[in-house]
């Protein structure tokens, strides 16, 4: 890695952090969409009874079915925004246009990773809502020229106001 | 945990998986992340990869299915972090582990604290998702 000639992190990009990004609410959480998720990540393997047998879940578990850590309540549509979005979900510069400003225009962007901490289960029945707040950029030359890190942090709550998870995300840019 | 109190140096029981498009489309479907260069080794390639490659979030999934089977019924797992240093590519086995860095207890609320090294890796043994988590447990007198 060495320090990138020119700068992808403009004054207006360094102006937004702090921003409120986005603000989403889920869905009520569904038992099927809970057994759909774990089919999913443990697949070719059965998941454990938890996640999909009702019968087991009523008797063990006094009918409390919690979805596995990671599961995304706000796949395919989200309660708020409504109806289908009118984005494009896969252009690199769609957080700078949801603040309303110019973004670097690289071409591709990865997952760079997370930091989770979690406060609480997310249970069939639960709304939650994301909250994302742009943390903050940084930047590096690599294996395949310029890149471009953004952190942001998201905040999701139930729908008793509980904080469940507190999400820290770095999408790669180039 | 199911077994005896963790110590550190623990190894997590491994869990292994061969991604391709079966898997990934499966993730696909529930996470709706229908993304060319999860479909196409022709997108793969041109983001500058040697085919289409798995999603990193099906990694960190599978990083926290070793951490439910560590954490058992009484765990909880409280935080976990980690890093997406390379693709997971079609074909190429990937393992998710874990080892025992550190146990403490938590004066506060009596709970065993295991700190946690994790990783999944590909059959070469270099590093897809390494990171870290937390998991703690009931206390015992």
């Amino acid at each position: 890695m060495s320090a990138p000639a020119s700068t992808l992190i403009s004054e207006a990009m360094a102006g937004k952090i702090g921003a409120e990004v986005s603000r989403r609410v889920s869905f009520p959480v569904s038992a099927s969409d809970i057994r759909k998720w774990a089919m999913a990540v443990y697949y070719p393997k059965h998941p454990p009874r938890r996640y999909w047998d009702a019968e087991h879940i009523e008797r063990e578990l006094g009918g409390r079915w919690v979805a596995p850590h990671e599961f995304n309540p706000f796949a395919w549509m989200t309660a708020d925004p409504s109806g289908f979005p009118e984005v494009d979900r896969l252009d690199p510069d769609l957080l700078e246009k949801t603040l309303g400003i110019d973004g670097p225009g690289l071409r591709f962007q990865l997952n760079g990773g997370l930091d989770v901490e979690y406060r609480g289960d997310i249970v069939a029945g639960d709304v939650i809502t994301a909250v994302r707040v742009l943390d903050g950029y940084t930047e590096r030359s690599g294996r395949l020229g310029q890149m471009l890190f953004t952190t942001n942090l998201e905040t999701w709550t139930n729908q008793r106001d509980e904080i469940v998870q507190v999400r820290r995300q770095t999408g790669i840019r180039y | 945990m199911n077994g005896p109190t963790p110590e550190a140096g623990q190894e997590l029981d491994p869990l292994r998986w061969t991604p391709g498009f079966d898997v990934w489309n499966r993730f696909a479907a529930v996470n709706d992340e229908f993304v060319p260069i999860h479909m196409d080794d022709e997108a793969g390639r041109a983001a500058g990869y040697p085919a289409a490659f798995g999603m990193g979030y099906l990694q960190w999934s599978w990083a926290h299915n070793l951490l439910r089977e560590f954490a058992g019924e009484d765990g909880r797992i409280d935080k976990v972090q980690g890093s997406f240093r390379a693709p997971s590519l079609k074909g190429v086995e990937v393992t998710a582990g874990g080892r025992v860095t550190e146990v403490s207890r938590d004066d506060a609320t009596g709970r065993l604290v295991c700190e946690l090294e994790i990783w999944t890796r590909a059959a070469d043994g270099s590093p897809l998702l390494p990171g870290s988590a937390t998991i703690s447990f009931p206390g015992t007198d």
